[in-house]
């Protein structure tokens, strides 16, 4: 076993475990952290195909964005997990029963796979010779896939105009900040010096 | 490149177009532009419509395959555009009233229609999924619109998350397929379910697809989300997603299983074949009960896509035929009677209940009328058109070996007239009630009697749609 297998395997059992534990830890917070844990090692296991740049990208965007944003939400959110669990409990029947189906159907399909000739040298070698991993990356993401990735930010476009559409609302009963009246305000009128006497109001 | 672009130029018109007018509308008078970019957009549609139905030529595949553009693709898009055009038009003076016509209204429709655009002319799985989810996602919102009402807001979250769950079955399927067919491009696909072998992978990946796709068209057993969704979203919405996503969706589900499994007709047909029989005896029976005049508008589309079901199992060109000509009339039935609907008040109050029906034809002789054709037509009473789209997909279903799925499509037709006609008979011999209002804006009364007109005299040569069908099933079914 060289020390490539060996990285694997730890990186793998690792990956596995993270994400057992993420679904069955009771602390929702502890669920978050496993699944940062389990970023983390498959980010290695990027690294270890050659693709560090997908690598780097998982943890500055999934671990150092995605999670922490799931972290929040799940402190500041007042959420009964435990209450949600109990009534999840009443469709655990059904629930493993499609998981079995499923289970039996990923068995039949995996029966039949059949690896492809090159299936082996391409896993060996993922970044084409002599091209660096965002190069490549580039090459197919505005040349080949250009469509795709106009479409990926057209949809992303329509996702915001949907959040804005959904909840801004233009309330007229607030104060709101008015900065150029603020600069014209004039510091004569600003202040008024009232001279009271003892024991009186205004 | 420059040849690749050509090719898209309507969708990136439409695009650019939804972007700039955004623009226009958060710089100046946001919301009171909306008039105005809603008759825009229904402009912009139109134009793009005639641009596509009268300068498309033979079949272009752009990006190496990923987007073809041929006489299927052109069909489909001209009857999606010219619904969504219709709608928006419709949909003006009652959004307006309603205090609902936001200026992103029409841009989302816009996105959505880019979107619909795109899936009837993808020719791989990503292209198909992007489309799919450009489309939906634009949906959802405009679904919620009404977000001060606990049911539209209902309607949106539940289409939203049987959304979501529709679309995980169908990148489910679309894996297995990347995984078995090694490319996501549906030339490879094709090449790789041939007809004496389909993988098991393959055909898990098929059923899975076919799962998600049976979602979006909301064919039974897939159907739970439609009476909701249709109930909860204010009624323009509902109007809309009864056109043109329909056609969309089955344009996308034609493409997928003739491009991408189409030698593999057998496999996918008894799948199709059993959508239909389901959708249309689901959508004729549980309408009965329903007294909601959009509930059972929800269930008229669930049978209704059945019946477009039943060409498309037939597995021939003929098939894809019957379905184009199925859904185009489908649609132009579907802008009358939401025009009518969209009209339904009584003192200003959105009114729903058909009981609301009663001797309507005493008041308005000329709208019952026009809803009596409309409701017939749906039923598919001789001799209107809405008859000739049924005959056209029995027939297809008669000449591919399948006489059974014919005789349960005309029972269950005769079993869903019964709703249909109770409408007519609210309308003429029910019992006195609170009239309803007369008024009815210009538009919805032009789209009324224009809809009525066509199931009248589109009996002659159905305005003529024959001809671009049978070039459109030819370009699909190879």
């Amino acid at each position: 076993m060289t020390i490539a297998d060996f990285t694997f395997y730890v990186f793998a059992i690792v990956v596995v475990a993270a994400g057992l534990f993420t679904v069955i830890s009771r602390n929702p917070v502890h669920s978050v952290l496993w699944l940062i844990l389990a970023f983390l090692s498959s980010a290695g296991l990027f690294v270890l195909l050659g693709a560090e740049f997908v690598a780097m990208l998982l943890i500055i965007v999934y671990v150092g964005a995605v999670a922490v944003l799931f972290l929040f939400v799940v402190m500041m959110l007042d959420v009964d997990f435990a209450e949600l669990k109990a009534e999840m409990a009443k469709y655990v029947p059904l629930a493993i029963l499609i998981g079995i189906v499923l289970l039996m159907q990923l068995g039949l399909v995996f029966g039949t796979w059949a690896f492809s000739d090159q299936a082996e040298g391409l896993r060996a070698a993922v970044p084409p010779e002599d091209t660096h991993n965002t190069a490549a990356l580039g090459r197919l993401l505005y040349d080949d896939y250009i469509l795709l990735f106009q479409l990926a930010g057209l949809i992303l476009l329509v996702a915001m105009i949907g959040a804005i559409v959904l909840t801004l609302r233009h309330r007229t009963d607030i104060k709101r900040q008015d900065i150029l009246a603020q600069i014209y305000r004039d510091p004569a009128k600003a202040m008024e010096v009232k001279d009271i006497k003892p024991g009186q109001g205004l | 490149m420059s040849a690749d672009l050509t090719i898209l130029l309507p969708e990136i018109v439409l695009a650019v177009y939804a972007m700039a007018a955004l623009l226009f509308g958060v710089y100046t008078t946001k919301d009171k532009t909306a008039p105005m970019l809603t008759w825009g957009t229904a402009g912009i549609f139109a134009v793009l419509a005639f641009w596509i139905g009268f300068n498309g030529e033979g079949t272009n595949a752009a990006l190496g395959g990923m987007f073809v553009d041929d006489g299927f693709s052109r069909f489909a898009k001209v009857v999606i555009l010219i619904s969504a055009a219709a709608v928006l038009v419709m949909s003006e003076s009652y959004m307006a009233k309603r205090n609902l016509l936001r200026f992103e209204y029409p841009l989302l429709i816009a996105l959505a229609a880019t979107g619909m655009m795109v899936m009837v002319s993808a020719g791989d799985l990503i292209v198909l999924y992007m489309g799919l989810e450009l489309q939906s996602l634009s949906l959802y919102v405009v679904a919620s619109l009404r977000r001060d009402s606990v049911k539209s807001t209902e309607a949106g979250l539940k289409y939203f998350v049987l959304g979501a769950l529709s679309s995980g079955l169908l990148l489910y399927g679309c894996s297995l397929t990347y995984g078995y067919a090694g490319t996501t491009m549906f030339e490879g696909v094709i090449a790789a379910a041939n007809a004496e072998h389909i993988s098991l992978g393959l055909l898990f990946g098929l059923v899975f697809i076919v799962a998600g796709l049976a979602f979006k068209v909301s064919a039974a057993p897939f159907h739970m989300w439609t009476p909701d969704v249709y109930e909860g979203s204010p009624t323009p919405v509902t109007a809309f997603f009864a056109t043109a996503p329909k056609m969309a969706a089955m344009g996308l589900f034609a493409r997928v299983v003739h491009d991408a499994f189409g030698n593999v007709t057998a496999d996918w047909g008894q799948i199709v074949a059993f959508l239909s029989v389901a959708s249309m005896f689901l959508g004729a029976v549980a309408a009965i009960g329903q007294r909601d005049i959009k509930r059972l508008m929800a269930y008229s589309s669930i049978a209704h896509m059945g019946f477009a079901l039943m060409g498309l199992a037939s597995g021939t060109a003929f098939g894809v035929q019957a379905m184009l000509v199925y859904m185009a009339i489908y649609v132009t039935m579907n802008v009358g009677t939401f025009a009518f609907i969209l009209s339904m008040e009584r003192d200003g109050q959105v009114v729903t209940d058909i009981g609301a029906l009663n001797l309507y034809s005493k008041h308005e002789p000329l709208k019952a009328l026009a809803v009596l054709i409309l409701m017939f037509s749906l039923a598919g009473v001789p001799p209107l058109v809405g008859f000739f789209g049924k005959f056209y997909v029995l027939q297809a279903a008669v000449q591919a070996d399948m006489a059974w799925l014919a005789v349960a499509g005309v029972i269950a037709s005769v079993i869903g007239a019964f709703y249909y006609l109770r409408i007519v008979y609210y309308m003429y011999f029910g019992e006195e009630t609170e009239a309803l209002d007369p008024a009815m804006a210009p538009a919805q009364w032009v789209f009324l009697m224009a809809s009525a007109a066509i199931m009248v005299f589109g009996v002659i040569n159905l305005f003529g749609i024959e001809g671009p069908a049978v070039a459109a099933a030819a370009a699909l079914v190879n």
